[in-house]
């Protein structure tokens, strides 16, 4: 598989202010984050509040800019790429949010708001062509034509969420970043919209990043898992592996958290308890960020930051100890 | 023994022209210790059943049936009358915590006031009461964090503190509105096990309003679901999951993603849930139903038993056939 994005050595610090007159604090949103994903591969991003899920999302899209690092799209370095060169990347990659009504212009009808891409990003396009894209794309998303002319409030969090999908596709990218796509949706209609991006994604050959806290829904789409804590990458694996044989202690723990649909299995299951919760990001704990709540912490892990072992198979994992924890 | 029972409880809002009924019908008998789930996607009126008998609807809505809590009718009483029973035999929790914690009070003023208020307590002695109960959720440091500020405390603390102030009086009834639906999937796994741990130490019954199935499978022993207003089918929590008789209630769990297990396809739905205003004749769910047949348009189905504590609402008489698993 040719690698179609490669993120290197990328950091986002935000800055935020305490008081007027105070110092502003250093949030390190992302520190040191490297991965690369394939032409046609769905790499699932999962992480919990503070992990920075979110904005690696926006920084590989450029919708937030990077401290340092690169992005590279087909091998060209997209930070600090020149405005016009940008736009002419944007049309082949794109974004979906969470809420769908949110994100929608509540002044625009359907049909502009999922036309509006093309304006900016596709203006060699003519109107009688841009319509004719906007009823194809409407009907691959399981929207009828017919609601061209109606305004978001009229639709439910499903539609609304396939307006935005026929959105991001307008501009027929090869790269869709899913941020949280379900999450605000109710379970059934859920499942519609899962359903709609695994074949889409299988017509369109599309390349997927799908972001999201929910472990379940990633599990039904991505191919590879990234895991993130407190800015960092804790492992990274194919999902089959990582599902069932998790190496870092944080990704054993998040999984056995999941809460399962199914009594029996729900009874067998053991948790493996973690203390307390995620540390602020502002003040993040010395050495391993994930030991104030491992299970398996020693002192060496307050003392020296994990580095990121690459195993010959592809996959990483940051943790001191995962290789006697697992063979043990 | 039940602690509660709601008899043919309704409840309706009146807007600007027309009039809804968000809630038809419902009765149901909670058991001594039981943790019972209740189920159901927005609008199903899950959440406005429970604030119907807390008094805590809306000023548009009224209820009617009732609502035995030991003998007495809830929905007979005015709000003051009310006040003796709330937060003494029944309390109510909600997702966030910060509609239940006043802001401008510490933990401890505010927790101690309960006891004051329902137990005549002195405040020395509700003050031991109050730091006992939060060590009991376990808040670390607890004569620490009472001192606390309700927005100096994590999520999961804040969570913590408004568990412990509704169990301060030991109700024989507690109502949790999504009570984990805003925590991390860690913290979630330990809040849902302190609500498993405290129904058993106190004998407390725990209404789980949710609509996550991997939690009901976890913590409830009966479940209902609800839709469109009306319970659709209630049973012990195994049926519910391996035997479901309401069709609404298998595609719920068809549709529910199963970390261990990854599908080409989830079994979704089709279709969204109705809109109050406009409930389908019938059936409310027949419009989405794979199962429908003829009378299911005309005529509404009672809720009927299946077996002696497992009933449901639908003309089918057969078991449904679970897809991809053969049935028992």
């Amino acid at each position: 598989m040719s690698q179609l994005l490669e993120v290197d050595g990328l950091n986002k610090s935000f800055e935020i202010t305490s008081g007027l007159f105070r110092r502003p604090l250093e949030l390190k949103s992302l520190q040191d984050i490297s991965f690369s994903v394939g032409d046609g591969e769905t790499l699932g991003i999962v992480g919990e509040s503070g992990s920075g899920k979110s904005t690696l999302g926006r920084c590989i899209l450029q919708l937030l800019r990077p401290d340092t690092g690169r992005v590279l799209w087909l091998g060209q370095d997209l930070v600090g790429m020149p405005a016009e060169q940008l736009r002419r990347h944007r049309r082949e990659m794109q974004i979906i949010f969470q809420d769908p009504l949110a994100s929608l212009n509540p002044r625009m009808t359907v049909g502009d708001i999922i036309a509006d891409p093309l304006r900016t990003l596709m203006p060699e396009l003519g109107r009688a062509e841009r319509r004719e894209r906007v009823v194809r794309t409407m009907e691959a998303v399981g929207l009828l034509p017919e609601m061209l002319n109606r305004y978001p409030h009229e639709f439910s969090g499903g539609q609304a969420q396939r307006i935005g999908i026929a959105r991001a596709l307008i501009t027929e990218p090869r790269l869709i970043v899913c941020d949280e796509p379900v999450s605000a949706l109710d379970v059934s209609i859920q499942a519609q919209i899962l359903n709609l991006l695994l074949s889409l994604r299988r017509r369109m050959g599309l390349t997927l990043i799908f972001i999201s806290h929910n472990l379940s829904v990633v599990r039904q789409i991505a191919d590879r898992i990234l895991v993130l804590y407190l800015g960092r990458v804790v492992e990274m694996g194919p999902a089959e592996r990582l599902y069932a044989r998790p190496l870092h202690p944080y990704t054993r723990a998040l999984l056995s958290a999941i809460p399962i649909a199914d009594p029996r299995r729900a009874r067998q299951r053991a948790i493996v308890e973690l203390r307390g919760e995620i540390p602020s990001p502002l003040n993040p704990p010395s050495g391993c960020a994930f030991r104030t709540r491992c299970p398996q912490a020693r002192d060496i892990c307050a003392a020296q930051r994990p580095p990121m072992e690459r195993l010959p198979t592809g996959e990483s994992v940051a943790c001191h100890r995962w290789r006697e924890l697992v063979e043990g | 023994m039940s602690v509660l029972l709601l008899d043919d409880l309704t409840v309706r809002f009146a807007l600007h022209q027309a009039e809804v009924t968000a809630v038809s019908s419902l009765s149901l008998a909670l058991e001594e210790g039981e943790t019972l789930a209740v189920v159901g996607e927005s609008g199903s009126g899950k959440t406005q059943a429970f604030l119907a008998i807390m008094g805590l609807l809306a000023k548009n809505g009224s209820a009617s049936g009732r609502a035995l809590l030991g003998g007495t009718d809830l929905l007979a009483l005015g709000s003051r009358d009310l006040d003796a029973y709330r937060g003494r035999d029944i309390a109510m929790i909600f997702q966030d915590p910060m509609t239940t914690l006043n802001p401008t009070l510490r933990i401890r003023t505010q927790l101690a006031e309960v006891l004051v208020r329902h137990r005549d307590m002195d405040l020395a002695a509700a003050n031991r009461a109050v730091i006992e109960m939060l060590e009991r959720v376990g808040i670390p440091e607890a004569a620490r964090r009472a001192e606390a500020y309700p927005h100096a405390l994590s999520g999961g603390m804040r969570q913590r503190a408004m568990i412990a102030m509704a169990l301060l009086c030991r109700p024989k009834v507690l109502i949790a509105d999504e009570p984990t639906t805003a925590l991390d999937v860690t913290v979630q796994a330990q809040v849902l096990d302190l609500f498993r741990t405290l129904t058993r130490e106190l004998g407390t019954a725990l209404v789980l309003i949710t609509h996550d199935l991997g939690v009901v499978a976890g913590i409830a022993d009966r479940v209902m679901v609800m839709y469109a207003g009306r319970a659709v089918e209630q049973g012990p929590v195994d049926d519910i999951f391996y035997d479901p008789r309401h069709p609404y209630t298998l595609g719920l769990l068809t549709s529910t993603p199963d970390p261990d297990r990854r599908r080409d396809q989830l079994l979704a739905i089709s279709g969204t849930p109705p809109s109050l205003e406009h409930l389908p004749p019938g059936c409310a769910f027949h419009p989405r139903c794979l199962y429908r047949f003829e009378p299911c348009a005309a005529e509404r189905p009672p809720l009927t038993p299946v077996s002696i504590d497992h009933a449901k609402a639908c003309f089918l008489s057969e078991t449904l056939a679970r897809p991809g698993r053969a049935v028992a």
